[in-house]
Formats: C-alpha cells, sequence, structure tokens
C-alpha cells in the first residue's frame, strides 16, 4: 500500500460516524436501484411471457401488408412451401398456421363482431397455451368441423354454453358472403380480459371453406424456447424466405407484433428513469455536501500540508482517493445487500392481492417476482458510482485550488 | 430570545448553512416535482379514461353492465329525466346515448365496433367527440344517415368522407338489422384504440335503425367538481328504482384506474420515504459536522451551566430555521420548474404507443395541488426535525473535558 493510499484509508476513518452515513446514504439508493429495476425487469418479463405464449407467438410469418390492414385478401397462397423452410430451422420449437376474418358472431338472442381466428388444433397446442386454459368443455379435437372455441367473457356477452349454437357471418376472401352454424366446444379463460372478450376459434379446415380461402393461411406462427433466440430465427427465415423469392412475405418477431406492450414498456422504463435519476440526484447532492464539508473542516490541514511543500495534484489525488474508496465501498455493500434482497423475494414472490385487478390485464397473477440479472444488479448502482464520482470532483477541485497562506490562516 | 440566538448562529457560516440548505432545497424539489409530474399522469389518464363515454356518473339499465344488449336498454327515461332534473348541482351536464355492438363493412373491409347513438348537442359538451373532428363535419340532429368515423378506422377501410360504410345489428326485435350510412366526419381521438372502436350516429338514427320508440342504452352526466360525484351518485340512487336502476361513478365504471389511482398514491408515499431517506443521510451528516466544529462552543456553554435540554432546543431550533428556509426554497423551485413545464408540457411523443398502452396522452401537463405539497413539506418538516434530533443529543454530551481536549 502506497504512503498515499495508506493516508486516504486513515482520513476516512478519522469520523467514523460521518463515513458510516455516508456509505449508508451510498449503499441505501444502490439496494433500492437494484430491487426496483430487478422488480420491474422481472414483471416485463412475465408480461411478455404470457402475452407471447397465450397467442401472439414469438414470430410470425405474414403476407406484406396484412398486419397493418388486416385485409383478408393478403394471404400466404401455399403454406406448405414455406412450412418446409420453417422446418429446415432447429431453433424454432414449432409452427402452426392460423387465418382471421372478422365477422358477426350471434347467438339466439345476442350478437357482437368479433375476430373469428382458424387454428389447426395440433399444431395451435404446441405454440399457445389456451388448450391448458379451457374452463368448460373441451380443447378441439383434430378431425373437428363446425366446433368453436370461445373466451369466457363472449360467451358471458353472447349467453351461451357448451352445445349452445352460433351463427357467424363475415365477408369470404372473394368478398362474397361467408355464413355458418357451429356449436361451442370450449369456453376457455385466458385472464386478458380484453382477449377473453373478443376471441373465437374454429378448425382451420372448416375455416377454409367457410371463407373460401382456397387453402391459404393468413399468418404461421412460431414460437421458439426463449426469448433469445427470436432474433437468430428472424434472420435465417428473412434469409431463407428470400432466396426462395417470396416476396410478398414478411417476418414479424413479438416485438412488432405487441408495439404497444413493447413500447408500454419502454414508457415504465423511461418514467421510472425519472424516479431514480431525481433519487441519486438527492444521495448525490447529500454526499458532495458531505465531501465539501469534510474539506472545508481540513482546510487549515491541506493548508500545512501545501506549504510543507506537497504538490497541489497529490493533494487533489488524496481526497479523491478517499471520496472514490467510500463511494465503492459504498456501491459494493449495496449491491450486495441489494441482491441478497433481491434474491429473497425472488424465491418468495411479492404478494400485490391490492393490485391484481391491474396485473390481470397484463396477464400475471397477484404475485410478483423480481428477477436478479447482471443487467438489475449493475445499471442502477453503477449510476449511483458515476454520478456520485462526478459529485465528488467539485471538492477535489477545490483543494487544488487552495493558497497555503489564506489556507492556515482559516478556521 | 432562542430564536434570535440560532437565527445568528445559522449565518455564523454561511457557506455550511447554505450546504445544509441546498440538500434539504434538492430534496423538497424533487418531491415537488415528482409529486407534480405523477399526478400530472394520473389526471392524464382519468381524464382520457372519463372522456371516452364514461364521464362523472352513469345511469344504465341494472342488468346491462353484465350483458351491454340493446335488449338491456332502459325504454323509459322520462321517469329518469325527471329525478335528474330536481337532483343535480348547478353546472351539471348530462345525455344520453344508445350503444349497440355492431358489425360494420364496405366492399372491402370490415370489423367489430360499437355503434353509439347519441345527441349530437348535448355529446358535444360532454365527451371528447366535440373538440375532435378533424375532417368534416360533426353530426346534424336531425341527420339520419349520417355517421362519425374514427380516423384509424377510416384508414384502415380505405374510404373517405362521403363514401358509405354497411352497419350490421340485432334489433330490438331480435332481427338483424342492416343499413347503410354515409361518412360525415372524421374523429381523432387521444388513443388509436378509441378511433377504432367507436362509430357515432344520431339517437333518431340509432333508433330508427334499432326498431326501438323511445328507449336508451345509458345517460352520463358529468359535474364541475370531483368531490361532489359521490354524493350526487348517492343522491340519485335514493330517487331511483334501484332494482331496475344501476347508478355508478366513473370509479365503478373504471375500477382498473380507480386501483391504479390508489397503487399509485401507496407508491408515491413509498417513494417519498425513499427520497427523504437518501436526503436524510445528508441532513444528518453535515448537522453533525456543524455540531463537531463547535464543540469548543458547547463546551464552554455546559461550563457555564448550562443543563443539556437547552443545548439540544437550540441545535434542533437551529435545524428548523435551515429546514423551513430549504422547504420555502423548494417549494419556489418546484413551482417554478411545474410552471416551466405548463406551456409544453412533458412530451412522451417517443412512446407514443406506450403511453396509449397506459390511457395516458401523448403530453404529460405536470399538476400541482395544494394536497400534494403540504404533503410533501409536512414528510420533510417532520421528518427532518426527527433526524435532527440525533445532532442535536450529540451536542447535549459534549462536556466541558472534551471540549477542552481540542
Amino acid at each position: 500500500m502506497s504512503t498515499d493510499m495508506k493516508m486516504a484509508f486513515r482520513n476516512i476513518w478519522r469520523s467514523p460516524v460521518r463515513t458510516i452515513l455516508t456509505l449508508s446514504a451510498i449503499a441505501f439508493a444502490a439496494i433500492i436501484l437494484v430491487f426496483m429495476v430487478s422488480f420491474q425487469l422481472g414483471s416485463y418479463e412475465i408480461m411478455v411471457n404470457s402475452s407471447v405464449k397465450i397467442y401472439t407467438g414469438h414470430i410470425r410469418i405474414q403476407a406484406e401488408g396484412y398486419r397493418e390492414k388486416r385485409n383478408m385478401r393478403f394471404v400466404i397462397s401455399s403454406p406448405e412451401r414455406i412450412a418446409k423452410t420453417v422446418e429446415k430451422i432447429e431453433e424454432i420449437k414449432s409452427y402452426s398456421f392460423r387465418a382471421n376474418g372478422f365477422s358477426l358472431v350471434s347467438s339466439e338472442n345476442r350478437a357482437r363482431g368479433v375476430l373469428v381466428t382458424g387454428i389447426d388444433p395440433e399444431g395451435e397446442a404446441e405454440i399457445s397455451t389456451i388448450s391448458g386454459l379451457i374452463r368448460k368443455g373441451e380443447y378441439l379435437a383434430p378431425g373437428d368441423r363446425d366446433k368453436v372455441l370461445i373466451g369466457r367473457l363472449l360467451a358471458r356477452n353472447l349467453k351461451v354454453g357448451i352445445n349452445d349454437e352460433l351463427t357467424i357471418l363475415g365477408q369470404g376472401k372473394d368478398g362474397s358472403i361467408a355464413a355458418g352454424i357451429v356449436t361451442v366446444k370450449g369456453i376457455f379463460s385466458s385472464g386478458i380480459d380484453d382477449f377473453d372478450r373478443s376471441t373465437v376459434q374454429v378448425p382451420l379446415s372448416y375455416f377454409n371453406d367457410l371463407f373460401y380461402m382456397d387453402g391459404a393461411v393468413h399468418e404461421i406462427v412460431c414460437t421458439a424456447d426463449s426469448l433469445f433466440d427470436v432474433n437468430k430465427i428472424k434472420r435465417l427465415l428473412k434469409a431463407n424466405l428470400s432466396e426462395k423469392k417470396q416476396k410478398k412475405v414478411v417476418v414479424l418477431d413479438w416485438k412488432e407484433l405487441l408495439p404497444g406492450l413493447v413500447q408500454g414498456i419502454q414508457l415504465d422504463l423511461a418514467s421510472a428513469a425519472i424516479f431514480y435519476f431525481i433519487l441519486v440526484l438527492v444521495v448525490a447532492f447529500s454526499i458532495l455536501n458531505t465531501f465539501l464539508m469534510a474539506i472545508l473542516e481540513r482546510t487549515k490541514e491541506f493548508g500545512v500540508m501545501l506549504a510543507l511543500g506537497v504538490k497541489p495534484n497529490r493533494l487533489f489525488k488524496l481526497v479523491l482517493m478517499e471520496s472514490s474508496f467510500l463511494t465503492l465501498t459504498g456501491v459494493i455493500t449495496g449491491v450486495v445487500v441489494g441482491c441478497a434482497i433481491t434474491f429473497w423475494f425472488q424465491t418468495h414472490g411479492i404478494d400485490l392481492a391490492g393490485a391484481s385487478e391491474i396485473l390481470k390485464e397484463y396477464g400475471m397473477s397477484g404475485i410478483v417476482y423480481p428477477k436478479l440479472s447482471i443487467v438489475s444488479a449493475l445499471a442502477g448502482p453503477l449510476l449511483v458510482f458515476v454520478i456520485t464520482i462526478c459529485a465528488a470532483l467539485y471538492p477535489a477541485f477545490k483543494v487544488k485550488k487552495l493558497v497555503p497562506v489564506d489556507a492556515i490562516r482559516s478556521i | 430570545m432562542y430564536f434570535q440566538l440560532a437565527w445568528r448562529n445559522i449565518w455564523r457560516n454561511p457557506r455550511r448553512t447554505f450546504v445544509i440548505i441546498s440538500a434539504v432545497v434538492i430534496g423538497v424539489w424533487s418531491m415537488v416535482f415528482l409529486s407534480a409530474f405523477s399526478h400530472g399522469m394520473l389526471a392524464s389518464m382519468l381524464d382520457n379514461g372519463k372522456s371516452v363515454l364514461i364521464g362523472d356518473i352513469q345511469i344504465h339499465n341494472k342488468k346491462y353492465r353484465i350483458d351491454p344488449s340493446i335488449d338491456n336498454s332502459m325504454d323509459n327515461p322520462d321517469k329518469i329525466r325527471a329525478v335528474l332534473d330536481k337532483t343535480l348541482p348547478q353546472g351539471a351536464v348530462l345525455t344520453e346515448r344508445i350503444k349497440v355492438s355492431t358489425y360494420v363493412s364496405n366492399a372491402r373491409h370490415s370489423t367489430g365496433a360499437v355503434l353509439v347513438g347519441i345527441d349530437p348537442e348535448n355529446e358535444k359538451k360532454i365527451s371528447f367527440l366535440g373538440k375532435s373532428i378533424t375532417k368534416g363535419e360533426y353530426l346534424d340532429k336531425k341527420d339520419m344517415r349520417g355517421i362519425l368515423v374514427g380516423k384509424a378506422l377510416l384508414e384502415k377501410f380505405d374510404t373517405a368522407i362521403g363514401k358509405k360504410l354497411i352497419i350490421m345489428a340485432r334489433d330490438k326485435k331480435g332481427k338483424v338489422a342492416s343499413k347503410a350510412f354515409r361518412i360525415r366526419g372524421v374523429f381523432n381521438a387521444e388513443m388509436e384504440a378509441t378511433e377504432k372502436q367507436f362509430l357515432f350516429i344520431t339517437m333518431t338514427g340509432a333508433r330508427k335503425l334499432l326498431n326501438m320508440e323511445k328507449g336508451i342504452s345509458e345517460i352520463s352526466i358529468v359535474l364541475n367538481s370531483e368531490p361532489m360525484v359521490e354524493k350526487t351518485a348517492a343522491e340519485i340512487k335514493n330517487r331511483l328504482d334501484t332494482e331496475l336502476f344501476a347508478v355508478e361513478t366513473w370509479k365503478d365504471l373504471l375500477p382498473m384506474l380507480k386501483a391504479y389511482v390508489e397503487i399509485f398514491n401507496g407508491f408515491m408515499y413509498i417513494w417519498y420515504v425513499v427520497v427523504f431517506v437518501a436526503m436524510g443521510f445528508g441532513i444528518v451528516n453535515t448537522s453533525l459536522m456543524a455540531v463537531f466544529e463547535r464543540v469548543r462552543e458547547f463546551g464552554l456553554l455546559r461550563a457555564l451551566g448550562l443543563k443539556p435540554w437547552p443545548v439540544i432546543r437550540s441545535v434542533l431550533t437551529e435545524s428548523i430555521f435551515i429546514l423551513l428556509i430549504g422547504i420555502i426554497a423548494g417549494n419556489l423551485l418546484g413551482y417554478v420548474s411545474v410552471l416551466l413545464m405548463k406551456d409544453n408540457g412533458l412530451d412522451l411523443a417517443m412512446f407514443g404507443k406506450g403511453s396509449e398502452f397506459f390511457g395516458m396522452s401523448r403530453v404529460i401537463y405536470p399538476i400541482l395541488t395544494m394536497f400534494d405539497v403540504m404533503n410533501v413539506n409536512l414528510v420533510i418538516f417532520f421528518l427532518g426535525a426527527v433526524v435532527s434530533l440525533y445532532p442535536a443529543f450529540r451536542a447535549s454530551r459534549i462536556t466541558p473535558v472534551e471540549a477542552m481536549r481540542q
């Protein structure tokens, strides 16, 4: 240990109460940030996963313009050809075809305009969790024809139960009227009200005949093992599909499919960032004040040192060393304690019973689990570190400018 | 004399005092600003939520909420009108609507939407619609075939003003009714979802389409003061047959929003404490140093026979002076920064869709309320006084012997 370091270390412990208070302030900010960021990231992951798994899927292949216009005629006319390409990509866990048409669905005495989706019961069970969310009746079987699954709230609004009849009235691909009578086979409850209020699923083969699709579908929905594979899959799909000159096909990932969710997350992060930044600012001010006072207190001492021939630069370094040591210790303590607290909640969960109404809307249950990661453990503390070091610079520069005679004379 | 002494003591070392005051100022400022910012966020959520056909109070057929169908309309609204005439306070406005879920199509496109039959004159005063017509014109009361369409829906349908839309719905008699309406105007809403969800026609047009005589689906009331809402709702409930009608305030109609407001307010209190703790460390630290700088002085006072309590009192009085100065300056700073953002607001345009996801506008205007400001100041003042106790006690324990060693 060099003499300077030894001096810095001893200086810090000259007033233990002050040092401990300063350390606590820094550690406190770091702990709060580790916990809050982990909490946010944890809930985002649950939000994304539940949306993706219930219905959206990680990646969808659609005809160009279909997503924006939702036009019946923007179809993938030969889905099997694309399916061959999809099957070659190892990272894609499973895939399924879907077709959609807006229709007026009516029961004996109620009617609703909703999106009717044609699904392949076998493939769909692999990519969506709906098959496991059936509350009444059963999921669609592969050979089913005029059977439908509907959401819990839609069933309530239409006043229908299992085996009741529904009339579907819509517009086919060729613009003609599509009309059919189906029976309710299953009622599901995804927990996302909007989805449960507006979803009707029929077997794809039946949809194909009803809406005159000629074997065409609107989208191929793919799922991956984890969110991290999505970019690679997207790249591979794009490369392979363009090779085959499938010009009019686009590959969309979950971020493009759920722009509201992604931007909602960004907004939440942004407004949280304002809160965090102000917290760190307040801490930085506390620290700046403490450092400043510590320096003012020792003006005489610095004057003597300067008079004895210590170079201003060395003093500057000494003061900076003291504050970096304090900051670093505080931040490290904060990270350790913050991680420990977060980890405890990660395993035990935080019960937000009062918020379950809101959480349900985002597909979460009443218990939220923060998720510790490198980012959540280090991003906040890093901010604290950088801002605190900046706060320490000002007093250090002040020391550098001291004039020995004036400094010795000050009280 | 205590106050005079404390006041002079503070200014013996102005630099140190300013340092401590700055810690308080930044803390107060941050809390005032954050409360105004979050209040603005909540207010914009509430306004958006309420202006999309909710209002402060709504009256429906009791069965309508669970089963919003044309069968559950209020077929004889005269009685309710009479009750409302007597009950509503000054400045209240109301409008009647017919709401029905429909299937909309033109030659190439189709979708589901909610068709709303409105009284154009009154609707204008209450909901977002009056201010939102960007192209074409608003509905005339006698217009039987005109329809107002959201911008997003218009674009989705590749259509334009003057063209037709086919509306299909179940009428009062249970038959599927279908009729063509001509697009008269286009409205822009804060949220794209609203533009896609609603279509507006006149009340008379809706009655004709749905084969209704004089029934309505809902009455929406807007009062001019929030505190009156619960009271007025209770009065209406008293005078109406609650077996037949449901009288609900926005809190019943938007439970999500109500829960969100509550959670958010709870979170703000926690956050106040968090910010305070961060600030408290600084206050304790600096006032403690101020005490240690004056060890000789306190020792002398004790040697002259001063009891510990007067020492505590004098240090505490100094801290309270500093707190008060800091609080005043912090409030002023907070007020100024809110004032600066009053005209332009905080633009969240880059997260446009995201703010929509939360039901907020794209620009947030901070709102300063007396209640928030009082809360912030009380929190800081009391907690500040509490944490100043430690340095004060520390000062009272300085003995003459300890002081002489310095």
